[in-house]
């Protein structure tokens, strides 16, 4: 996959500036940065849904940025994506939510449906949850079922949208270990989005730090560990002064704090 | 398995009660029962004026509707009325020297045209025509007729 | 000073006329999604059920009272003239031409439309229609269709069976506690309510207000900001929308039937 100089901007707020990215097949491709820098737009402009303003999309040589609706949509059958909440269809169970997708794309028969969606549930260790509905579900849970929904075409390419985020420790291993796993099982494409930075570093084949709609470190995981820029130091490290200041622009505060000042 | 079917019942049940309801207001509150009603006779009837006289208006008889106006048009050459009615076919003895008025159901009231039976023993036809008629009574007309006549006898 | 304020004015103008446009286009994909629900009719039944069987009740408990308060009133005026038994006609005329397809809208996009707007909201917020997007799936045409056409549907048969019950209240209210004469309210009702020109349009009346209603609810939602705060605001409008709507396009709609 290639992406080639891509804008968007949202308003007049620019939120990508000429992102260049080559993704490989069959490895774990990581997206980090703070929060609001534009890695959940990078995959809604990678699955098409958003189009991007300049730049070009290609994925295994098709351009995401032209294509038609029916052509985008044959192609979406070949991603899955995980999304941040999970994104169970909450008026169906465990179960049907996992069938979903074979029932809408393809004409199974109810026995071979049902084999598929318990060998999907059993790669995430859940075949004992398919009665339950969503609402019943733990956070990590629902995300593996997520998953399990995500795998269930066969996809070439999944797409992870912050999968760590809010998690206990526990389901984070699980979640890693998952996502390595299906990656090396299957030859799977893995994009991640995230901003958890151990979990990723230990997964990832080849990492993308972006800040600001600009990419500013890429490499191995030991490469951007190695890396000496004082912004990639602040995010990797979680320290709370840097280039990112602790305090949001402001006054000196004593200009705030005298009288004079706000009778000025 | 059973809930949808629970489902189902109750929008049949929905739908067959939204239909009752339709059936009600068409059959039971509005005409079109009696629209429907398309058998009995037609006679026509020529009227100088017919005031707000309309298709659908009663057509009755010693005060029982024994009918409904069907059309009006105007008949350009003789700068008339005419009234298409349509009566029961119970109805078939109505002489043929009989009387059409319009009349004005209270004093703001809708007009109808009340038929009076004449002595004839030879009864109208589908088709015939009334040869007798009174016009409607306008009532800004005869308020100024009225006014008219005080202001004479004066 | 001058240029922002008219900077400020383009820019509503832009947003209202882009929203506009929106709108148009979801309905148009809803109307052409019609293929979606005759291949699966249970889509269409399930939103029957939550637009219309789970409707019933309210409407029908209106209806009544409604009736029964136009029952009341009306034989207090009109015995004044002595024309109680014009009583039927009064009930059933305002009913079947007003009341019947303005409350029952009103209604229901107080009972049903908000519930569609946070349901779609809530779906929008919490990923579920990006999710169907990602499996190749139309949220459009799979979620949003069937409730339109629901709404549609369900809309005319909920006015008259509000209609009905009405007429129903206000006979009991006239023959049954005042007296007035069975056989003339029912044949003056009869003579004097038209099918053509009351009930039919009653009835297309309603089926627009069933597209204004589940339009309206629909896109609110759809086009909802995805938080908690955007949709529960989504909700409000949809409601205040959609009953401005129906009173705007009832007068419209009444001057084009039942004007000259």
């Amino acid at each position: 996959m290639k992406i080639r100089g891509l804008c968007f901007r949202r308003g007049s707020q620019v939120v990508l500036h000429r992102v260049d990215m080559d993704i490989r097949r069959g490895a774990v491709t990581a997206v980090m940065g703070p929060s609001g820098t534009g890695k959940t737009t990078l995959l809604k402009l990678i699955t098409g849904q958003l189009r991007p303003d300049a730049g070009s999309i290609e994925v295994d040589g098709e351009p995401v940025h032209t294509l038609g609706k029916s052509a985008l949509f044959r192609l979406r059958r070949r991603m899955g994506m995980l999304f941040q909440s999970g994104a169970l269809l909450t008026d169906l169970n465990v179960f049907d939510n996992v069938a979903y997708p074979l029932r809408e794309h393809t004409d199974l028969n109810p026995s071979m449906l049902r084999k598929l969606v318990l060998l999907k549930l059993e790669a995430v260790g859940l075949r004992g949850a398919r009665d339950l509905m969503p609402s019943e579900l733990s956070g990590g849970m629902a995300r593996r079922v997520a998953l399990a929904r995500a795998i269930a075409l066969d996809p070439d390419m999944i797409l992870y949208d912050e999968p760590f985020t809010g998690q206990d420790p526990i389901s984070k291993g699980m979640l890693v270990t998952l996502i390595r796993q299906l990656n090396d099982a299957a030859g799977l494409t893995s994009i991640l989005v995230s901003h958890d930075v151990d979990e990723t570093a230990s997964i990832a084949d080849h990492i993308y730090v972006i800040s600001h709609g600009e990419i500013i470190a890429q490499g191995t995981p030991q490469e951007i560990a190695a890396d000496r820029s004082a912004w990639v130091r602040q995010f990797m490290d979680g320290l709370p002064d840097g280039p990112v200041h602790f305090h949001y622009p402001a006054l000196p505060l004593a200009d705030d704090l005298l009288p004079r000042g706000v009778a000025r | 398995m059973g809930k949808q079917r629970g489902i189902e019942i109750l929008v049949g049940l929905f739908m067959a009660v939204g239909f009752v309801a339709l059936f009600f207001l068409a059959m039971q509150v509005s005409n079109l029962s009696a629209a429907v009603n398309s058998d009995g006779y037609r006679l026509t009837a020529r009227f100088a004026n017919v005031g707000s006289l309309k298709a659908r208006s009663p057509v009755s008889m010693a005060g029982v509707r024994v009918g409904r106006v069907e059309a009006v048009s105007f008949d350009k050459d003789t700068y008339e009325a005419v009234v298409t009615m349509r009566i029961d076919a119970a109805t078939d003895t109505i002489p043929d020297d009989t009387f059409a008025n319009i009349f004005t159901a209270g004093l703001l009231g809708e007009q109808y045209i009340a038929l009076e039976p004449g002595g004839s023993m030879k009864y109208l036809r589908d088709g015939d025509e009334i040869a007798h008629t009174q016009s409607a009574l306008i009532l800004e007309q005869m308020i100024g007729q009225f006014l008219f006549s005080k202001a004479g006898g004066d | 000073m001058i240029l922002e304020g008219l900077a400020r004015l383009g820019r509503s103008g832009l947003g209202s006329l882009e929203r506009i446009g929106r709108a148009h286009l979801l309905l148009a994909g809803m109307v052409l999604g019609i293929g979606e629900i005759l291949r699966r009719p249970g889509l269409l039944i399930a939103q029957l059920f939550n637009i219309g069987v789970l409707s019933m009740l309210i409407i029908g408990v209106s209806g009544l009272f409604v009736g029964m308060v136009l029952g009341l009133q009306g034989y207090y005026v009109l015995a004044q003239f002595g024309a109680a038994e014009s009583l039927g006609v009064m009930v059933a005329a305002s009913l079947v031409r007003e009341l019947g397809p303005v409350v029952t809208a009103l209604l229901v996009a107080g009972r049903a439309g908000s519930a569609l707007t946070a349901e779609i909201g809530l779906m929008k917020a919490t990923e579920q229609l990006s999710g169907l997007e990602m499996m190749a799936v139309d949220p459009v045409r799979r979620i949003l269709t069937p409730r339109f056409f629901g709404g549609v549907l369900a809309m005319p048969l909920l006015a008259a069976m509000f209609s009905a019950v009405g007429v129903l209240g206000g006979y009991f209210v006239g023959v049954g506690l005042l007296g007035v004469d069975s056989g003339s309210f029912w044949s003056q009702m009869q003579s004097k309510v038209d099918f053509h020109e009351d009930i039919v349009n009653g009835v297309i009346k309603s089926v627009v207000f069933g597209v204004v209603v589940t339009w309206i609810a629909l896109f609110q939602g759809h086009d909802s900001v995805p938080t908690s705060e955007g949709v529960s605001r989504a909700t409000t409008r949809s409601v205040v929308h959609a009953a401005l709507a129906v009173l705007g396009l009832d007068f419209v709609l009444t001057a084009l039937m039942f004007g000259e």
